[in-house]
């Protein structure tokens, strides 16, 4: 049933020390070396980003939170027409490396916008555009080079080189405006130099296998939708959605945490340091587990972490232990769910239809997520925010079940085994 | 490109790298600006914070002064780097650099040298003194943790510099609005200017996209809101007006009128400037206004509008900013 799985047999590791990485194809470590150069390359602008506006352009912030929420939609829209185009043309290389090249492109667009507050708004989002065309057809070509019961492996080293880049981006920025002085220009050139690179890195070295014969029939719309009328890939989006309500968002969970720690406020930005550190740590082992154990129940476990988080946010428990574990418990959240997630859907997904219904998957938790966190500020509003973190805790726990209840049906889609 | 060795394929890629390696070093090299030249007078006495007919401002990053009969006139420039500053009655406030990444507070004596620093996160944007000199607070834009995402916030100070009380953040004050407790998680506070009892205060509150005046109470620790769509006061010296940045048709995109609230009548009247004003203004007197305003290319120049409304806008200080008047 699964090409991938026929043309691809999983040959013996040579030796026990060898053996992750041996499990993990050249395709992945190709995405995953590309990720991690693009990821450098969009720290490197978020985090001088909030400097150049304020400090460099003298431009009031407040206007660019106005710009926001219109851009959320849109992407959504076109991740998944992005998806159809990748699996009708049977070119996710190439609409992953658009989605390259436009945030490539979208460095030199922030020197060409100069002061005007439009031109910058549009230039971010044509890096967010960037961005959401281009992680469908690249999980899809991890599912491709991968045989399924390696997948959690594959996207756990994938997620875990895409974590180093984004640990690396601020000290380059940091790096370049101490060698030159305060030019936010040759932050964003420099940016692009490396955003560039990855584009070569992906030309060169990701390879795409066709999922099906030249004769085959393309991809219709109609096919496309009927991936919906599919009861395992209904059930598979619908979790998704279902998972991305009970997301509350980094914003709200580093809020919480500071405010209940009387954290001193220029530590904040550590919040989400440590989170990573947790998910760049995490991604990878988990990864392995949840093609031992299953995957399903390693998502589960991190909306349960996901759970506890919220619950040690809202709990009597304070200090520096506490607020570590927390960052751990989110950290590994994220390590058990992002690609995890991707990894359970991927088989589920027939190749021919992967990109679409991956874009699907991840767009449906994107909405969601939006949706989650508008609800959870009004609950702060109404409640407290001790008690909305509660409920938030809560709504995890009915997510969990309605998602065991979508996913654990007795026609089990994921292999737990690997065969040999 | 699949015929391509491996070896090939590395060598292309390395090339790359090279090439890219090269442009964005080139780049840097045009790019970096000259090492900033030390201002003209460094002296950092030459300028003091000491009431008289002087003007403070920032010229090019460093502490400055003017005579307030001759602001285009020669300028005394100190050696103190600041983003914004203020002073009155003797203090000083000064928001600058402490690390590469990092800002503080320092509040000043009349001799600019520092008697305290607060460490402050975030990018600075207001800086205020109260009349007495007594109470010092600031704002700074602190980006991401807004429940948007991406959006900024802000964090917005008071110190009472003889208690050496510090609120670090307003956010913890409690909210009435409308006559009722309120309270939200995209609560924003910023612009704080204080009345001549050093306890009371008026601010801007931002929440759910909206922005009111609230009028606040240190000691209480309470804020009410007062007004919809008024952002940075600055309250006249009689106590009796406030000066604001009014958003257009109440959408910040559109810009601000610099306008003035009379707090007795609650009538506003706008000042003859209609270019986009987004600073927290200053009261040279109880008639005159001085605000920053950028050009295309982002320089500063100080401005000057009376208060009622009368009159046109006159460059008041040339290739300066923050301005404050010493009093």
């Amino acid at each position: 049933m699964y090409l991938s799985t026929v043309s691809r047999p999983v040959t013996d590791p040579p030796g026990p020390r060898r053996r992750r990485f041996a499990m993990v194809s050249g395709n992945v470590v190709a995405l995953g070396t590309v990720s991690l150069i693009t990821d450098v390359s969009a720290e490197m602008v978020a985090a001088v980003l909030p400097l150049y506006l304020v400090l460099g352009l003298h431009l009031s912030p407040v206007a660019f939170g106005v710009l926001d929420g219109v851009h959320t939609g849109t992407t959504a829209l076109l991740r998944v027409v992005g998806g159809f185009v990748a699996d009708r043309f049977r070119r996710r290389k190439l609409i992953a490396g658009t989605g390259y090249a436009l945030s490539a492109v979208a460095k030199l667009g922030l020197l060409l916008a100069g002061r005007s507050v439009p031109a910058i708004g549009a230039v971010i989002a044509v890096d967010r555009l960037g961005k959401g065309i281009r992680s469908a057809p690249r999980d899809t070509l991890i599912t491709l080079s991968t045989p399924p019961e390696a997948l959690g492996r594959a996207f756990g080293v994938h997620r875990a080189m895409d974590s180093i880049g984004a640990f690396l981006g601020p000290l380059a920025a940091f790096a370049v405006l101490l060698a030159v002085g305060q030019s936010y220009d040759a932050v964003f050139v420099t940016s692009f130099c490396v955003a560039a690179l990855a584009v070569v890195v992906l030309v060169l070295f990701v390879r795409e296998r066709p999922t099906d014969g030249p004769d085959d029939p393309r991809v219709s719309v109609r096919e496309a939708f009927g991936l919906l009328r599919s009861r395992p890939a209904r059930r598979l989006v619908l979790a998704a959605a279902l998972l991305g309500l009970s997301t509350i968002g980094d914003g709200f969970v580093y809020l919480l945490l500071q405010r209940r720690e009387d954290l001193g406020l220029r530590w904040f930005p550590l919040l989400a340091v440590g989170t990573s550190l947790a998910y760049l740590l995490l991604a990878a082992p988990l990864g392995v587990l949840a093609d031992r154990i299953g995957r399903l129940p390693v998502v589960v476990g991190g909306y349960a972490a996901l759970g506890v988080t919220y619950l040690l946010l809202s709990g009597p428990a304070h200090g520096w232990p506490m607020l570590t574990l927390t960052l751990a418990l989110y950290g590994a959240f994220y390590a058990a769910t992002d690609g995890v997630l991707i990894a359970l859907a991927g088989p589920v997904l027939p190749a021919r239809l992967r990109t679409t219904g991956i874009a699907l998957v991840q767009t449906g938790q994107a909405l969601a997520y939006l949706v989650s966190s508008i609800l959870f500020g009004l609950a702060w509003q109404a409640w407290g925010p001790q008690n909305a973190a509660r409920a938030a805790a809560l709504a995890v726990g009915v997510v969990l079940v309605g998602t065991l209840l979508l996913l654990a049906s007795p026609s089990r889609s994921v292999p737990r085994r690997v065969f040999r | 490109m699949t015929t391509m060795s491996t070896r090939a394929k590395i060598a292309v890629v390395a090339a790359s790298a090279v090439l890219l390696g090269a442009v964005a070093a080139g780049y840097a090299a045009t790019a970096a600006e000259p090492a900033r030249t030390p201002p003209p007078a460094t002296d950092e006495r030459a300028v003091t914070l000491t009431p008289g007919p002087r003007l403070l401002a920032i010229t090019d990053r460093y502490v400055s002064s003017v005579a307030a009969a001759d602001p285009a006139g020669p300028r005394t420039v100190s050696g103190l780097e600041c983003l914004r500053v203020y002073a009155a009655a003797g203090t000083g406030v000064c928001l600058r650099p402490e690390t590469a990444w990092s800002y503080q507070v320092v509040v000043l004596d009349s001799a600019l040298r520092q008697t305290r620093a607060v460490s402050v996160p975030g990018l600075p944007n207001r800086a205020r003194v109260s009349a007495s000199g007594r109470m010092v607070s600031w704002t700074t834009f602190v980006g991401g943790d807004s429940y948007t995402a991406s959006g900024f916030s802000t964090r917005t100070g008071i110190l009472d510099t003889v208690t050496g009380t510090t609120v670090p953040s307003l956010e913890e004050f409690a909210i009435t609005r409308d006559g009722r407790g309120y309270r939200n998680a995209d609560v924003n506070y910023w612009g704080v200017t204080f009345t001549a009892d050093d306890n009371r205060f008026y601010a801007t509150l931002s929440t759910q996209g909206r922005r009111y005046l609230v009028r606040g109470d240190l000691a209480a620790r309470t804020v009410e809101t007062v007004k919809e769509n008024v952002e940075c006061p600055s309250l006249s010296p009689d106590g009796t007006r406030l000066a604001f940045k009014e958003a257009i048709d109440g959408d910040p995109a559109k810009g601000w009128r610099l306008s003035v609230l009379d707090l007795a009548s609650m009538r506003v009247t706008a000042t003859a400037e209609t270019t986009s004003v987004d600073d927290q203004a200053a009261w040279l007197d109880g008639a005159t206004l001085a605000y920053t305003l950028r050009g295309s290319d982002g320089r500063p120049d100080v401005w000057s509008v009376p208060a009622d409304g009368s009159g046109t806008p006159t460059l008041l200080i040339p290739g300066a900013e923050s301005p404050s008047p010493l009093t």
